[in-house]
């Protein structure tokens, strides 16, 4: 079957099986930050927006995709170049396996929880398994990154205000 | 993988409801539990365009949609503050936020997964679910029929109650050991006890507030049919029952 | 003081500076730089079909109906593999570990064992020609036990062209035995019958995985040449390169093997599990071909952590003096022997030696035993994990039995620096700073408030438990890593590595070590690994080796690199290399003024008349210092329901010299995480016919980020003379403490003692209070 989205807005149309997941498609299209590393809907590495909300693509059916908003890594660069440095200045991308779904997860839960304290952090981010980290060093990175938006975000009131 | 060869979106109930007669056919819900399953059908019906995604207030009830995420109702303010947080508290551990974002109250409770903190809270407040074809049934019935070939549209959970849940899980986010749930209304505390491993059940109805007491739990968890898995033995399961009985007939209490 | 002051300056992210990784920028914008991503277009998608059962024989297998199937290439069976025994296990050669498989058999030895290769377009056309294979089994009697393993009737390795390369291995395979032997000093029984307090225990432990997020890969394909290429997520390709070459009965110059970003590996991928199977594929087809995976196979059909039990008796005066310590082990190799005859040796030699100070005598034997299980192979501690928790476990036991507090019985007994280690194959602790790293660690948990036990306002019960660790830093004699430095137009250096970084930055690490001793900043070096074709020889990053062994060839190959810069430089100078100074960006006259640029140096070498301006030097040890640590849980026990929470986890690591702290305390972090997630959930489960029940991260749960709430950790650095500016190694060490330590603190709040691990809430309630 034929199905249109936007991914990453641009539209896209894609041939698919009606089993096919939204993983399945996007690995096809050479989307290479989503990955897989359990096939039991519980790792978190295959993390995606649809509509804004975060979602597993693996579990996703690709059809339900059809007339969707789909952002991946890919379509965050800029975020994920702050974020990232974050997890660099920590040693806490180690393999970098688990760092675009995980990174994916952080974007929604700066959005939903902005002042987020390390028990919100690890409870929001609890689906997103890593094996290198032992996750001490990402939640320092994540802290790190939630006061540097913080940060931003005051300044920017400030300048509104100064103006 | 589940395997199938044409995917449908309904355009109405009536629709999915005849489709879902054949045997070939199946609902997908979350696509959580389904995927993994290896079933193989002809054709997956699709939801999601019928407007089941919503928790709707009503006088006496809330009304559930069917495609209403776990997510959804784990963050409910108005569902929270009528059941005294226990949908936050069941749904909190189920594996991580995008996975509850997919998975939904229908598939859940059509599912009948023995390990389910959602079935159980929902049977300790009394819920029902709507069928397009059977119409209104008790969860405490439908929680022990076969599957079936309606197509659960809602699920309906009335006021006036207060619930508690309790559960022990090996780690984190890993299916309960055990759960334990209590609601309290003006005829008294229901207690279920899920993941025993078997499907959650009633294990006593409509039980005097005062009788609340660790030997009663004891005396209890003594008659709940409890079985061993790879999780934990029947043993241990039968030890932590009243402990769990007890936590959640007290945090209904409080609330 | 100038001097230092000048190098300070022009060395920039050198050694001791918590720099980022230099592919971090790669990886956290999820570009495509592991091999699923780099795979060629039309790839054939390579599938495994499974034996069902843990011990038969094929009788009949038909696979005509299932090459017959749309977009089927090829489906291979045993008929269609060389007859050639080989190992999976990535060791130097002569390997330890037996040649005892066959890329096909038509025995088959485990639940999962392959029956058939098949190659297909597409996924879904690959599983659909599987469906059509038939197959007749004669199933046999499978010895699922180890402990029945030994001399049992059902031999699970009959075939006579079965061998073992390495004779004082002690194996047997009409026996089930992959291994046997004893190590000894002293007269142990003598000793411990001279004792006040003997302990004498049995400790198991399971069959871990480890769980890497990116499971095992391969793709391979033909080159202009008509090599094979093959591209794997690998700790050792350079021993993949051999193990295929065997495996296929193929020269080994018709193969090249190259690693690309690898997705985690904890020693998983020091076995090459998968590279053989697309190898053949491409072999017997031409064609591109690629295997991935699945998170099943990877947890049914892989190289997990040697699942052993282990008997200790430990023999001690009353005021706490350790005079003998014997153990045995026995280890489950499973099916194949990977790894089999090695991970055994740590179990004791890695353990035994934390207690050399004053100890008079030990003994270490074990046996090693096939069973009808999936295989075993490397783990992160490699034995060692298994025998410290059982002679920790011991020596806490000790404490409770003399009534003495863990840690003073452990300052008692500690090897101090400078003092033999007998257990250690004799090696010295030249540098050791386990005392201090018990007396941070004790302050950081707060032990002296908190030991043992204290009673919450809930009603829960907290207490602290301590255990140490130790390691190596590669293996003796035997590891060896070469580094290529070359210098390049502007002054830059491109480095060449053998060594994998799986994720644990050593492209980084190295390049820090590389940066110091260049005196230059680090991004003038660039690193490129691996690719057996134009790296050097590396045995790969296993065995805690990388820091160690292959930094120090970095130091020695920087070396011969500034004399060569230094002649170069003199010769521009119109001087001689001994009246001249390297300066890092120049080489400057000693005497007077003149100097000449590193770049000017570097375009010179592209000139006639000069001399190419590179170095490599390979580095291997006689010796492999042990990095130390001690570890302190403190949990929280609800004793209704025997759940167990880690409140915290002090971890105090000599590592030597601290190369980059950042990466050093993840890697510890990390580590820790791991051995907490194996004393307290990690369980692998296998019914009654063999078969792996706990196949996914579904059922086998690793630990997520909800479980524990703190884990800190802190360096104490004893200096190493052998080591890259006195470094040792970290990877492996930091596993080992979790599980005895938060053993021994459920210990103290249940008076239940769990020696089989994982320690579970039904343990904990339902067992016997000592």
């Amino acid at each position: 079957m034929v199905i249109g989205f936007t991914l990453n807005g641009r539209k896209v149309t894609v041939q698919a099986e009606a089993d096919d997941s939204l993983y399945t498609v996007l690995r096809a299209l050479h989307v290479s930050s989503v990955k897989c590393g359990c096939e039991t809907t519980n790792c978190g590495l295959c993390t995606v927006y649809m509509n804004g909300r975060a979602v597993l693509s693996c579990s996703v059916p690709a059809p339900r995709c059809e007339g969707c908003e789909i952002v991946t890594l890919e379509g965050l660069q800029e975020e994920a170049k702050l974020l990232g440095g974050c997890l660099a200045d920590e040693g806490a991308e180690q393999c970098g396996f688990c760092a675009p779904g995980l990174m994916m997860n952080v974007f929604a839960l700066a959005k939903e929880k902005p002042d987020a304290a390390p028990e919100e952090i690890d409870a929001y981010l609890a689906g997103n398994l890593c094996r290198c980290s032992g996750y001490m060093s990402q939640r320092r990175a994540i802290l790190r990154y939630l006061e540097m938006k913080r940060d931003a975000l005051a300044a920017d009131g400030q300048e509104v205000r100064e103006r | 993988m589940a395997a199938f060869r044409e995917y449908v979106f309904a355009q109405s109930l009536e629709e999915a409801y005849r489709l879902n007669r054949q045997k070939s056919a199946v609902i997908v819900g979350g696509n959580m539990w389904l995927r993994m399953c290896g079933m193989r059908r002809r054709t997956a019906i699709d939801l999601t365009r019928l407007g089941l995604d919503k928790i709707e207030e009503e006088e006496d009830a809330f009304r559930v949609g069917a495609m209403v995420t776990l997510r959804a109702l784990e963050t409910d303010a108005r569902l929270n503050a009528a059941f005294g947080g226990a949908f936050a508290a069941a749904l909190s551990p189920i594996v991580g936020t995008q996975f509850r974002n997919g998975a939904t109250v229908g598939g859940s409770v059509y599912s009948r997964f023995g390990f389910s903190d959602v079935s159980a809270l929902l049977l300790s407040l009394d819920a029902r679910v709507m069928l397009h074809g059977r119409g209104e049934v008790a969860l405490e019935d439908y929680q022990f029929e076969a599957w079936d070939r309606d197509v659960l549209t809602h699920v309906v959970i009335p006021k006036g109650r207060r619930a508690g849940i309790s559960s022990v899980r090996l780690s984190a986010t890993d299916f309960p050991v055990l759960v334990a749930a209590a609601a309290r209304s003006a005829s008294g505390l229901r207690l279920v006890v899920g993941a025993r491993p078997a499907r959650a059940m009633i294990v006593c109805d409509g039980m005097d507030p005062a009788r609340v007491t660790p030997q009663e739990m004891e005396r209890l968890a003594q008659s709940i049919p409890l079985g061993s898995n790879l999780r934990a033995s029947q043993a241990y399961r039968r030890k932590i029952a009243p402990v769990l009985l007890m936590r959640a007939a007290a945090a209904c209490m409080e609330g | 003081m100038r001097e230092k002051e000048s190098q300070m300056a022009k060395t920039r992210g050198g050694v001791g500076e918590g720099v980022r990784k230099k592919d971090a920028e790669a990886l956290t914008t999820g570009k495509p730089v592991y091999t699923e991503d780099i795979a060629p277009g039309g790839c054939l998608v390579v599938k495994l079909m499974h034996s069902p059962h843990a011990h038969a024989v094929i009788e009949e297998i038909d696979v005509t109906r299932a090459e017959a199937m749309p977009g089927v290439v090829c489906v291979l069976t045993y008929r269609d593999v060389p007859d050639v025994r080989f190992t999976q296990a990535g060791q130097t050669y002569p390997e330890f570990s037996p040649y005892d498989r066959l890329i096909l058999d038509r025995h088959l030895r485990c639940v999962g064992d392959p029956v058939a290769i098949v190659a297909a377009e597409t996924e879904r056309q690959a599983l659909a020609a599987m469906k059509r294979i038939r197959v007749r089994y004669r199933v046999l009697e499978a010895v699922l036990d180890p402990e029945r393993a030994l001399d049992n009737p059902t031999v699970i390795h009959p075939e006579e062209n079965w061998r073992a390369l390495v004779p004082a291995c002690g194996a047997d395979n009409k026996r089930n035995l992959v291994a046997s032997g004893q190590d000894a000093e002293g007269d142990v029984e003598a000793e411990l019958a001279a004792s006040d307090v003997v302990i004498d225990r049995v400790y198991t432990t399971k069959a871990n995985q480890q769980c890497m997020m990116e499971t095992f890969r391969a793709f391979t394909r033909m080159d202009a040449y008509g090599r094979i290429e093959i591209v794997s997520s690998t700790q050792i390709p350079f021993h993949v390169r051999r193990i295929v070459a065997t495996a296929l009965d193929i020269p080994k110059s018709r193969l090249r093997v190259v690693k690309p970003r690898i997705g985690g590996g904890f020693g998983a991928k020091q076995t090459a599990v998968c590279e053989v199977y697309p190898a053949i594929v491409t072999l017997k087809t031409g064609l591109p071909a690629m295997i991935v995976y699945t998170r099943e196979e990877s947890m049914t059909l892989s190289s997990p952590r040697h699942a052993m039990r282990m008997h200790v008796r430990l023999g001690a005066m009353r005021d706490g003096t350790i005079r003998a310590i014997d153990l045995h082990t026995l280890s489950n190799t499973g099916a194949y022997g990977e790894h089999g005859p090695t991970t055994v040796g740590l179990s004791g030699h890695k353990s035994i030696p934390l207690y050399s100070h004053g100890m008079r005598a030990f003994r270490f034997s074990w046996d090693v035993v096939y069973t009808n299980t999936m295989s075993a192979g490397a783990y992160r501690g490699y034995g060692a994990t298994q025998g410290l928790f059982a002679v920790e476990s011991a020596v806490n036991e000790l404490a409770h039995a003399l009534g003495m507090d863990p840690s003073v019985l452990r300052e008692k007994n500690i090897v101090r620096e400078g003092e033999a280690m007998p257990a250690y194959y004799g090696e010295r602790a030249n540098s050791c700073a386990l005392g201090r790293c018990i007396e941070r660690a004790k302050e950081m948990i707060g032990w002296e408030q908190k030991y043992p036990a204290r009673t919450m306002a809930n009603g829960h019960v907290r207490a602290v438990g301590m255990a140490l660790g130790m390691q190596g830093s590669g293996i003796s004699g035997v590891d060896t890593g070469a580094v290529m430095i070359r210098l390049g137009d502007g002054g830059m250096y491109n480095m060449s590595i053998g060594a994998t970084d799986m994720g644990t930055g050593c492209d980084t690490i190295l390049a820090q070590i590389a940066a110091q001793s260049l005196e230059c900043p680090i991004e003038k070096i660039t690193v490129h690994g691996v690719d057996t074709d134009t790296s050097p020889y590396d045995c790969g990053s296993y065995a805690s080796s990388t820091t160690y062994v292959t930094g120090m060839a970095v130091v020695k190959t920087c070396e011969e690199l500034r004399g060569k810069i230094l002649r170069a430089g003199a010769k521009l100078l119109g001087s001689t290399p001994d009246a001249c100074l390297f300066e890092g960006e120049s080489v400057c006259l000693a005497q007077g003024e003149g100097s000449v640029t590193l770049s000017r140096i570097a375009e010179a070498q592209m000139t006639a008349g000069f001399e190419d301006i590179s170095a490599c030097v390979a580095n291997g040890s006689p010796v492999s210092p042990p990095p130390f640590m001690a570890g302190c849980a403190e949990i929280d026990l609800d004793p209704t329901t025997g759940e167990v929470k880690l409140v915290d986890y002090v971890g105090v690591v000599d590592c030597g010299t601290v190369i980059n702290p950042n990466l050093a305390r993840v890697q510890t972090e990390g580590g820790l995480m791991q051995g907490i997630g194996m004393a307290l959930m990690e369980n692998p489960v296998m019914d009654a016919s063999g078969r792996t029940v706990s196949n996914s991260l579904m059922q086998y749960k690793i630990p997520a980020r909800t479980d524990v709430s703190s884990v800190r950790v802190a360096f104490e650095p004893s200096y190493e003379p052998t080591g890259p500016f006195g470094a040792k190694s970290i990877g492996e060490c930091v596993i080992n403490t979790p599980a005895p330590a938060i053993a021994d603190a459920v210990y103290q709040v249940s008076g239940v003692r769990v020696r089989d691990l994982p320690i579970t809430a039904e343990k904990i309630l339902l067992g016997e209070r000592e």
